[in-house]
């Protein structure tokens, strides 16, 4: 099997006046999972489509395979796509979905026959094959669809937020299957999400794309720990980071103040060097931790309400000058509405953002 | 009523009673009812009675001797101006226009509507907005050029010229139908099919058509229906020897000498409103939706 | 998507017989009516431009001056009444009455007939010597009378009478539909308001249903100024000119009285009036498909 590698710059594309996407670059490794995550109209389904050629490019280059496809026909790409709904031919039985684009493509019978019988047993297809799709529940339907992806031996699988029709049990098990995919057949795949745990749990690399821009591009772990800006840190990861604004003083050693508080910056591994600004102090939810009040940096926080969330507890607090965050405790966490609990928050998990530019610091 | 006469019997829950507002509904549903089905009750009572009869007088009563004398006599001999061959040569003229002019106008309109839907056709929306105003046009204004150009042609008055006049005035229609259904399918199926390297005819009569079944159906009720009501067009365009049972049907009732044969008319109506009533009937709910669908054609 | 040189092709040869259809038919057809009522072409087209004076002569013409009056007088009595009535059958059947689908079926089936056939019927219904009247003298209404087919003053009620037997089925299916699509909870709300029936259709039911009204406005008016094969079967335009229409003028001055200049003048006024009543309402429904 051919494994692509995908090479795009400077492309733009707009619709009449709108620019959806300007100037943009972005180059996919051959046998790669890249992982495009954003909100809806992040320009995200726009890019995937104009990989696929099924929407005309105004500007900038495509290569797939070290070829200039820019202005190919979505066939002579060399690339098979799965789309959110399906979107499988209604009046065929699932043998005739998975066989229809090479038999367009003139290949001959024991070729088709061949193919589609290894994809069907891969996707555990096989007693399906006379089916029609009317007649399939929603995972086996998105299994077809992959089915007539692979078939097509592409050099690049594009795949088009194709689990977002499904319940969540189903699209637990089909993400699973879709890894085991990409590890059997190490080829080239690109997929568009806005399902953040869908990107942490199959990318090799996740693109986050706002605004028709790619803000960070990265692996799962580095946009998780080390999120670029505080887009970025709000959009990834659940429960949302906690945002705390305030300023960097350098008294001495660098410290975040932040109404009467202070957090001690030791320990974080700033990008520039800091300097005496406003700013804003990051940080996720599991990283605070409960210490005893004699702790030489506990921070004390009145309990405003707790959620239990079976594993563990969500505890909604406020510090004294009223800025609110959350954190995760034990599920047996003995905290009650109304409690005061001194917290630690570790300055190696912090993430700093500049005030005006929400550029990480 | 019932439940003030047995007073002494108090039903433990409410009775079930007809309000005096249900009756008025059920009255004025019969009323209306009854005006829409009498001209039907009354032509076919009528085309079942001898003249004898018809001139005593009795409009509504049923035939004393019923009999299908007349339905024979329009059938075979009924006179339509000079010939007295009855309306089956009307009724065979309309079949041999119905059969192309239905073929040929759901393939261009569904062609048309599937190249505006789903291809972006620079002018695309122009074009289907111009469609849809001179589907309101009355044919007045169309009617004389089409005659010179077809007579220009070659073609004349003939079979291929009424056949190609349905499609015309067909294609608004049409396209319409094809286009708002082919729109509303999900793109991502057409998507997934160009992926696949279909081109324009194989997505086309692959994937688009087998699936538009619904819509043919829709679309063969309305242009049967419609083709086979036509009047003004098969009179101007048809030819005299392709003349379609609507204008035979006036001929027969309009331009009889002497004494009409009521009966006779009334069956040659009949026969005529025959096709348009069985695919109604037949059609149930289908009718309906191709009036919704079509419902700009007017 | 850039489409290749092939699709491109194909996508044009598709859309051919429809650009055919405009430029020929549509543009071509239209133009060329419009340019022949400016001439004096009598049975063949020739190109003497004389200005408006096939208009002047139109409007000073007693058949067309009758034909305007009678389209005027069947449009407002035929679209009135068929909304009407239409709307009366809707709410009617909206009722959640017994045999619903027969009911439907006994109101929209004349719609499946064609002008022809129900201007005779209703013809011979309406014939004065054997018809309804007969039978209302029969019944004991000696002095009844209901002859206005054969009267020149009321023969077009005629034409409407028949027209509204036909349409009103039409007009109950689209009503039918609009009722359908009223949300059940409006029903619920007015209920618990203690609102009654007949005043929840006229406050807030009838407010609702200005895209079926609409609607079914527009196609009966387009169907009012097409108003030929009736008038040609039930009464052929008479007694007289009594129930000439506007249509019938223009076809028999086409084929018959061999002025085509005069002819052209009455399709052309008649497109005018189309286009003022249509493109309004066309620009209604693209303004309103924008905002959805």
């Amino acid at each position: 099997m051919e494994r692509s590698n995908v090479d795009i710059t400077k492309l733009q594309i707009g619709f009449g006046g709108l620019k959806v996407l300007e100037n943009l670059d972005l180059h996919v490794d051959a046998s790669e999972f890249l992982v495009l995550l954003g909100p809806s109209g992040c320009g995200k389904s726009t890019l995937l489509n104009a990989i696929a050629g099924l929407i005309e490019v105004k500007g900038g280059q495509i290569r797939i395979g070290d070829r200039d496809v820019t202005w190919a026909e979505p066939k002579d790409r060399g690339i098979a796509m799965v789309f959110q709904s399906y979107a499988l031919y209604p009046r065929m039985s699932v043998r005739k979905n998975l066989s229809f684009g090479l038999k367009v493509a003139r290949t001959p019978q024991d070729e088709i026959d061949s193919r589609v019988g290894e994809a069907a047993k891969m996707l555990r297809l096989t007693e399906l094959l006379d089916r029609r799709p009317s007649e399939l529940s929603g995972g086996q339907r998105q299994r077809v669809a992959i089915g007539r992806a692979l078939v097509r031996h592409a050099g690049v699988y594009l795949f088009d937020e194709p689990l977002s029709n499904l319940d969540a049990q189903l699209r637990a098990e089909l993400r699973v299957e879709i890894k085991r995919l990409h590890a059997r057949l190490g080829a080239t795949m690109i997929y568009v999400t806005h399902d953040q745990i869908e990107a942490l749990t199959l990318a090799d690399r996740i693109a986050v794309m706002q605004g028709g821009v790619i803000q960070q591009l990265d692996t799962p772990k580095k946009i998780y720990r080390e999120p670029a800006n505080r887009f970025v840190a709000s959009f990834v990861g659940s429960p949302a980071m906690n945002f705390l604004r305030g300023r960097i003083l350098r008294d001495g050693a660098p410290v975040f103040i932040a109404g009467d508080v202070r957090f001690d910056l030791n320990g974080y591994a700033f990008r520039i060097p800091p300097s005496d600004a406003p700013a804003i102090l990051g940080i996720r939810p599991e990283h605070i931790e409960i210490v005893g009040s004699e702790h030489p940096s506990a921070v004390t926080a009145r309990v405003e309400m707790v959620e239990p969330m079976g594993a563990d507890a969500l505890i909604w607090c406020r510090l004294a000058d009223g800025t609110a965050f959350s954190f995760r405790a034990d599920a047996d966490a003995k905290a009650g509405a109304g409690d005061s609990l001194a917290l630690r928050f570790p300055a190696e998990a912090f993430s700093l953002f500049d005030d005006q530019s929400g550029q990480r610091l | 009523m019932s439940a003030i006469t047995l007073g002494a019997v108090r039903p433990r829950f409410r009775p079930r009673r007809i309000s005096p507002a249900r009756w008025g509904l059920y009255a004025f549903i019969l009323i209306t009812a009854l005006y829409f089905l009498l001209p039907l009750y009354v032509m076919i009572v009528t085309s079942l009675k001898p003249m004898a009869e018809i001139r005593q007088g009795h409009l509504l009563a049923l035939p004393a001797s019923p009999s299908l004398a007349a339905w024979v006599k329009a059938w075979t001999s009924a006179c339509t101006g000079l010939t007295c061959e009855g309306i089956r040569t009307g009724f065979f003229n309309s079949l041999r226009i119905l059969l192309p002019s239905v073929v040929i106008s759901i393939v261009v309109g569904s062609l048309t509507g599937y190249a505006l839907s789903l291809w972006r056709v620079r002018g695309a929306n122009i074009l289907f907005g111009a469609m849809m105003i001179v589907a309101f046009i009355p044919y007045q204004v169309f009617i004389y050029p089409l005659v010179r150009v077809f007579s220009f042609t070659g073609l004349g008055q003939s079979l291929a010229t009424i056949v190609t006049i349905h499609t015309i005035f067909g294609l608004p229609t049409m396209t319409l139908l094809f286009r708002n259904y082919f729109a509303s399918l999900p793109v991502e199926l057409f998507k997934a099919a160009r992926i696949d390297g279909a081109g324009f005819y194989q997505i086309y009569a692959r994937i688009m058509m087998p699936m538009a079944t619904p819509m043919i159906v829709v679309a063969v009720i309305l242009q049967t229906t419609g083709i086979w009501n036509d009047f003004i067009l098969g009179l101007v365009f048809a030819g005299r020897d392709n003349l379609p049972m609507t204008v035979q049907l006036n001929n027969i009732v309009n331009s009889t000498q002497g004494e009409r044969a009521y009966n006779v008319d009334m069956a040659a109506t009949l026969l005529t409103a025959l096709l348009p009533l069985v695919i109604y009937f037949g059609s149930g709910r289908w009718f309906v939706r191709g009036i919704a669908a079509g419902a700009v054609k007017g | 998507m850039r489409l290749s040189l092939t699709s491109r092709l194909s996508v044009l040869s598709a859309l051919l017989p429809a650009l055919m259809v405009m430029l020929v038919v549509y543009i071509g057809a239209t133009s060329w009516t419009a340019w022949m009522s400016l001439t004096n072409s009598r049975m063949l087209p020739n190109n003497n431009f004389v200005g408006f004076r096939q208009y002047q002569l139109l409007f000073s013409n007693d058949r067309w001056l009758t034909s305007v009056h009678n389209i005027v007088v069947y449009g407002v009595l035929f679209v009135s009444l068929a909304l009407l009535i239409g709307f009366l059958l809707a709410v009617a059947i909206d009722q959640r009455v017994r045999a619903e689908d027969t009911i439907r079926s006994i109101y929209l089936y004349p719609y499946s007939m064609s002008f022809v056939v129900t201007g005779l019927v209703w013809q011979w219904l309406l014939n004065p010597t054997l018809g309804v009247q007969y039978v209302l003298r029969s019944w004991g209404f000696a002095g009844a009378s209901f002859d206005w087919i054969v009267r020149p003053e009321t023969a077009i009620y005629c034409l409407v009478i028949a027209g509204v037997w036909q349409a009103s089925g039409l007009v109950m299916a689209i009503m039918l539909a609009g009722l359908r699509g009223i949300d059940d909870e409006i029903w619920k709300a007015a209920r618990v308001d203690g609102l009654p029936k007949w005043r929840v259709y006229i406050s807030i039911i009838i407010p609702m249903m200005g895209a079926s009204f609409a609607t079914a406005a527009v196609l009966l008016s387009t169907a009012v100024v097409r108003l030929y094969d009736l008038s040609v079967s039930m009464t052929n335009g008479g007694p007289g000119i009594a129930s000439e229409v506007p249509a019938k003028f223009v076809m028999d001055h086409l084929f018959e009285r061999a002025n085509i200049g005069l002819a052209t003048a009455a399709a052309t006024t008649m497109l005018v009036t189309v286009i003022a009543v249509v493109a309004p309402y066309l620009y209604w429904r693209a303004r309103k498909g924008e905002v959805r």
